[in-house]
């Protein structure tokens, strides 16, 4: 058989039955294979590369599966690097199969060669040039392999037009040992027991929850750690999941524009129990300042995390469900009542700064605090919640509430404009019995607006909440706030998004009055399949509270002065 | 944060195309300039084995190793101060044969460093010298004092550790272990 045939009946052994991409001249053996084998992979066109990166993002976010993408060469290679960057950043397995021109002609400037592999090499976890068709069997088993194990991440194939079209006997390969890496360390029992320690005689201990605890399919294992010494959590955005928003000992997000309780305890409590989490700089605030009085505890499956930027006095390296199982026996029961208490002020604080304004306001127009609350309430809080980057995305992380793990799928590392269109449609194919719902701004649907082309071919049922202020509101904010007022290029004029999504035949309805609002959200979730609901909201809203970029993580602005 | 001293760090890969670029691109991000880089197969088959000499501080040098192990066909990376080394450079000079003849001076200098006339001819001579970078540099200057050098080349160093454990053969061994022992379950 081709090496084409051969990749489709190695992605069936790797258990993949759905994948994002787009045809094109170098990719055309690999599609005239995937002709014949409708019955097993279902494969979404898209509209563009991109698109079909963060569909598989979005796929593999909510389904714990590793989300392919396929694409052609040369433009079709390169636009879908900002998703594999987007994917290394924030841990998510992709495998990325992007066709390439034959190997006689590689190096010479061919028609839609570019270097893929020089390319991708610092984003990806893994790269590899398949030049011959006997190399394929060996290589998407070792790519999925990678993908997957570990601290998961990116891979890309780039597959030479040749080895595509070559003849092989297909033998089927199984990779599941690499010599030079070691993908979850077995826990030490020494860090463990030194952990251990350290969290018995805490007296104001936090835990810092990251998307390392659903990566890990750690969530009862956290659950069970923060219920038996009654620790308070903190989650991270990626990490908002991983424990019930409901639930009494998680005390909120963390960061920049996280809760007020959890950000200025990391700066009270004795002990600080990070669990896959990497302490990025929109969490932690200034470096110098941050958690100093606490003996720092870090779980993690990625030794190369450690002392990256807090140093950290125990280190528990390995896939924080097997450290967390290992280290729950060794937990003495524990109150840590008042400290517990501590958080109720600052809760009640933000409160009455903040949220109540936000989530129910008086008066004036649509707020998108409101609108995000709402959309979850209508949801019994049970929804997977799609995210864009900016105001949308802020404004959602902190009003929409999750009762299940893997429920948020947001662009954090790398801040990515655009990845909340296809990252929903993705998501649908990866949670397909789940309620999707995306929110996002003017300036990100139309980074990506061409995927709706996507969700009226697939019916997908996306349900999109345009969050409208004609602005691009997050930069709007900073200029509002640090650069006096100076609107460079952040009013937007918008076209009539409702004409849009008529065109492509995608109910949709404008909300501008408060008492309309419950109405079009009812009428969004009860329509089958896809909706457009644009919200017309305050033009000029601030997502608050808020760390300063470079201030200290417990001194959040409650208001603007 | 310590103060930045050199730093030799031995890497181990498979001999895979690539690695060169993935480790250099480490150093690359953190900003950190390679002084020196030698790339050779290693005594172990089918293992290559690169030679990077830095200045950066310790924490520096302990999370450039961690990320360059993190790169999925890195074997081994670990990092060595001078004393835990030997150490070994060479070095080719070219010189006129002409002011060599005129000065004696010349050669008095090269054999005072213990350097190798390995090349005569009427226009110029060859001068090998292996040692440590300082002993390298130090033959140099002193002859370029005199303004004979047309032409001086330094290698990167090359060095073996003093441990008595052969540390890549020791991690080879327990993967092997692991490896199967895990296909026994």
């Amino acid at each position: 058989m081709t090496g084409a045939e051969s990749l489709m009946r190695s992605l069936e052994l790797e258990g993949v039955k759905t994948l994002f991409g787009y045809p094109g001249g170098a990719i055309i053996p690999v599609y005239d294979a995937l002709y014949d084998h409708h019955d097993t992979l279902n494969h979404i066109l898209v509209r563009h590369e991109q698109g079909a990166v963060h569909a598989a993002q979005g796929f593999a976010r909510v389904s714990g599966e590793v989300g392919v993408a396929i694409v052609t060469s040369g433009p079709g290679a390169t636009n879908t690097v900002t998703g594999v960057a987007d994917a290394m950043i924030d841990s998510t397995p992709l495998v990325v199969i992007c066709g390439q021109t034959g190997a006689a002609q590689l190096g010479t400037d061919a028609f839609q060669e570019v270097d893929v592999v020089g390319m991708t090499q610092p984003i990806s976890k893994w790269n590899y040039q398949i030049r011959r068709a006997e190399d394929v069997a060996w290589a998407v088993s070792r790519a999925f392999y990678i993908a997957r194990s570990g601290r998961p991440g990116p891979v890309v194939l780039d597959f030479a037009r040749n080895a595509q079209v070559g003849e092989v006997d297909f033998e089927p390969a199984r990779v599941d040992f690499i010599r030079s890496y070691v993908p979850a360390p077995k826990p030490d029992a020494e860090a463990v027991a030194e952990a251990a320690r350290l969290i018995n005689n805490a007296v104001k201990p936090l835990v810092l929850v990251g998307q390392g605890v659903e990566l890990a399919g750690a969530q009862q294992e956290l659950r069970e750690l923060l219920e038996k010494a009654q620790i308070p959590a903190g989650c991270t955005l990626l990490g908002l999941s991983a424990l019930p928003t409901g639930h009494p000992l998680n005390k909120g997000m963390l960061g920049m524009h996280g809760n007020l309780g959890p950000n200025v305890m990391t700066n009270q409590c004795d002990v600080l129990i990070a669990i896959g989490m990497r302490f990025d700089d929109r969490v932690t605030g200034n470096l110098k300042t941050y958690a100093r009085q606490a003996k720092v505890i870090h779980f993690d499956i990625d030794p190369s995390e450690f002392n990256k930027l807090v140093h950290a006095d125990c280190k528990v390296l390995g896939d924080c469900r097997e450290t967390l199982r290992a280290l729950l026996p060794l937990i003495k029961p524990n109150t840590h009542q008042s400290w517990v208490d501590g958080f109720a002020p600052y809760a009640e604080q933000e409160y009455n700064k903040v949220i109540r304004g936000a989530i129910h306001p008086e008066g004036g127009p649509l707020l998108m605090g409101e609108v995000v609350r709402a959309v979850s309430e209508a949801t019994q809080h049970q929804a997977v919640l799609v995210t864009d980057v900016g105001q949308n995305q802020m404004f959602a992380a902190r009003y929409f509430q999750f009762s299940q793990p893997r429920s948020i799928v947001t662009s954090g590392g790398c801040g990515t404009m655009g990845f909340g269109l296809p990252a929903a449609i993705g998501a649908t194919f990866g949670a397909p019995g789940r309620t999707v719902c995306l929110f996002v701004g003017d300036g990100g649907l139309q980074m990506t607006l061409q995927e709706l082309g996507t969700i009226m071919e697939q019916q997908a049922p996306v349900k999109i909440i345009l969050l409208n202020n004609n602005y691009l509101g997050n930069v709007r904010q900073w200029q509002t706030m640090f650069w006096n007022h100076r609107y460079s290029f952040t009013p937007m004029m918008n076209p009539d998004y409702e004409l849009i999504a008529k065109a492509y035949g995608i109910p949709a309805r404008t909300a501008v009055e408060r008492p309309d609002l419950a109405a079009a959200i009812d009428e969004m979730l009860g329509t089958d399949g896809p909706f457009l609901l644009q919200c017309a909201v305050r033009e000029e809203d601030d997502v608050l509270p808020m760390t300063p970029p470079g201030a200290n993580v417990d001194e959040m602005l409650l208001e603007i002065q | 944060m310590s103060t930045p001293q050199l730093y030799t760090i031995l890497v181990y890969s498979e001999n895979i195309a690539g690695i060169l670029n993935q480790i250099t691109a480490v150093f690359t991000r953190r900003q950190v300039n390679i002084e020196s880089l030698n790339v050779s197969a290693s005594s172990t088959p089918g293992v290559h084995k690169y030679t990077i000499t830095c200045f950066c501080t310790l924490e520096m040098v302990k999370m450039l190793k961690a990320q360059i192990e993190k790169r999925i066909d890195v074997l081994q990376a670990r990092y060595f101060t001078d004393e835990d080394i030997f150490i070994l450079e060479s070095s080719l000079l070219k010189i006129s044969t002409p002011a060599m003849l005129d000065n004696p001076e010349v050669c008095q200098i090269v054999r005072h460093h213990g350097g190798r006339i390995v090349e005569v001819n009427p226009t110029y001579s060859a001068v090998e010298k292996t040692g440590r970078t300082e002993e390298i540099l130090s033959l140099y200057e002193d002859l370029n004092r005199l303004g004979v050098v047309r032409q001086f080349a330094r290698s990167g160093r090359i060095c073996i550790t003093r441990g008595t454990r052969e540390q890549l053969d020791d991690y080879l061994a327990e993967r092997e272990r692991e490896h199967s022992a895990g296909a026994q379950e």
